[in-house]
């Protein structure tokens, strides 16, 4: 057994926040890069190039990114070896992303549902917790904007539909949010589980570095296939219409139930800010 | 590059194009979804509104706080659509222009021609370096919404592109 007190947690996840809300991640800048190098259309090169510009202005002027600051949203999968101490666990991760969204003169975006009463101070975070192996803990901090979010659709397809239904579903998704969730857009893809496991595999695989493909080649064709198709849409950075629509597609898959095909379907910007340490 | 200095003229407004890009001076002032409702409200029960809506640019959008030497924290367009309701009305009522990012609908563009207005597309993500196009930052109604409280900025050279034009022309 491994004792780990939650303020080292609370320590962790404000200096992760931070960082987080201000720079891109390495993977997105460098696809940006390349969508930049390669646009063929003029007004997209020129977003594209205005975008890149503004990653390095808040980069040297430690200011977020994107005014969109997001939903705090944390991933910590918990050595089971782990005994956790201190303040409530919870409690450490919401004093984390509070302290930081005031240090960083981050925006604070989260209110009541009913009411619209801001918060005032972005908590409570979305915080999900797996129990691994081992006595580490792995935790993944997205600030996750709500441009994108709110294009984002939940499919329950048949399951006769197969990789065609779940391919047309991710390429519906992107088509029907058109110009709205600030393209390029990287796509999260939850395929199989439950209504909610799908939900929750499809805003993971956002985490997952832009570029890179699933271990599993038929998953990793799917989001080759979809990703040739999305481009073919000519959306373009800011729906200007252009060659990238989308940075990338990244599934994660879990098993389903024999009557059912569920599909998540989680938009992200361009604007990709992800942080991952190990304790 | 096409250099504006606010308010528009009708004129000014005629001779845009979807496509045009554009480098906008002037005053401009935030509102997004809770400050539209707020507007609405007001109209409703006609009471005065806390700013002229006559050739009004209303930006949608909600700015981070601003660090101390800053006028400004991160402040790049939230989405449009949102706003689609709340839009044909305003313009009808002498709203100038808005500035936002993506399409809107029909209606406002129609809203647009009979009223020789504009919708201009700033660059949905490029907060930090729309931060440095403003000069000046005032709250000047709605302080509780924090964020989403209506802020008049002062701007200088501030990137977009005409997304709608006043002949019916759209860039998407």
């Amino acid at each position: 057994m491994r004792k780990i007190n939650t303020e080292h947690l609370e320590q962790k996840i404000y200096e992760m926040a931070l960082r987080a809300g201000v720079n891109l991640t390495p993977a997105c800048a460098e696809a940006m890069n390349n969508a930049y190098a390669k646009e063929s259309g003029q007004a997209c090169a020129f977003a594209l190039k205005t975008l890149i510009d503004n990653s390095k202005i808040a980069k040297s002027r430690q200011m977020p990114v994107c005014q969109d600051t997001g939903m705090a949203v944390v991933i910590a999968e918990i050595g089971q070896e782990v005994f956790l101490e201190g303040k409530p666990f919870a409690e450490a991760i919401n004093d984390g992303v509070r302290r930081a969204y005031k240090d960083g003169y981050f925006r604070k975006s989260v209110c009541d549902p009913i009411t619209r009463v801001n918060t005032g101070d972005n908590t409570p975070a979305v915080i999900h917790t797996e129990i691994t192996a081992g006595d580490k803990i792995k935790l993944t901090f997205l600030p996750k904007g709500f441009g994108s979010e709110n294009m984002s659709r939940l499919y329950m397809l048949k399951p006769a539909q197969g990789v065609e239904g779940i391919t047309d579903a991710i390429v519906q998704t992107v088509s029907l949010a058109g110009s709205r969730p600030c393209p390029p857009v990287y796509v999260g893809v939850g395929i199989g589980g439950s209504f909610d496991t799908c939900a929750y595999l499809a805003k993971k695989a956002i985490t997952r570095d832009v570029g890179t493909f699933n271990d599993r080649e038929d998953v990793a064709e799917i989001e080759r296939m979809a990703l040739k198709r999305i481009n073919e849409l000519k959306i373009g950075c800011q729906g200007f219409h252009g060659d990238t629509t989308a940075l990338g597609v990244s599934c994660e898959w879990a098993p389903t139930h024999i009557a059912g095909l569920p599909v998540a379907v989680n938009i992200q910007c361009h604007c990709v800010r992800c942080e991952k340490e190990i304790i | 590059m096409i250099k504006l200095t606010l308010p528009l003229s009708k004129q000014t407004v005629e001779g845009l194009h979807a496509g045009d890009s554009v480098l906008i001076s002037g005053t401009i002032l935030t509102a997004r979804d809770c400050a539209h409702k707020r507007i609405f409200d007001l109209m409703k029960n006609n009471a005065p509104l806390p700013f002229e809506l006559k050739d009004a640019v209303i930006y949608y959008a909600g700015p981070c706080p601003a660090k101390p030497d800053m006028a400004s924290g991160s402040c790049g367009p939230t989405t449009s659509a949102r706003m689609d309701s709340f839009a044909p009305k305003l313009f009808d009522g002498g709203l100038g222009a808005v500035i936002g990012k993506g399409e809107m609908s029909d209606e406002v563009r129609q809203a647009l021609k009979r009223n020789r207005a504009v919708y201009f597309a700033a660059i949905g993500g490029a907060g930090a370096l729309y931060a440095d196009c403003i000069k000046s930052s005032v709250c000047i109604a709605f302080p509780d919404l924090l964020s989403e409280g209506v802020y008049k900025l002062e701007v200088k050279n501030f990137p977009a592109v005409v997304a709608f034009d006043c002949h019916g022309g759209s860039i998407y």
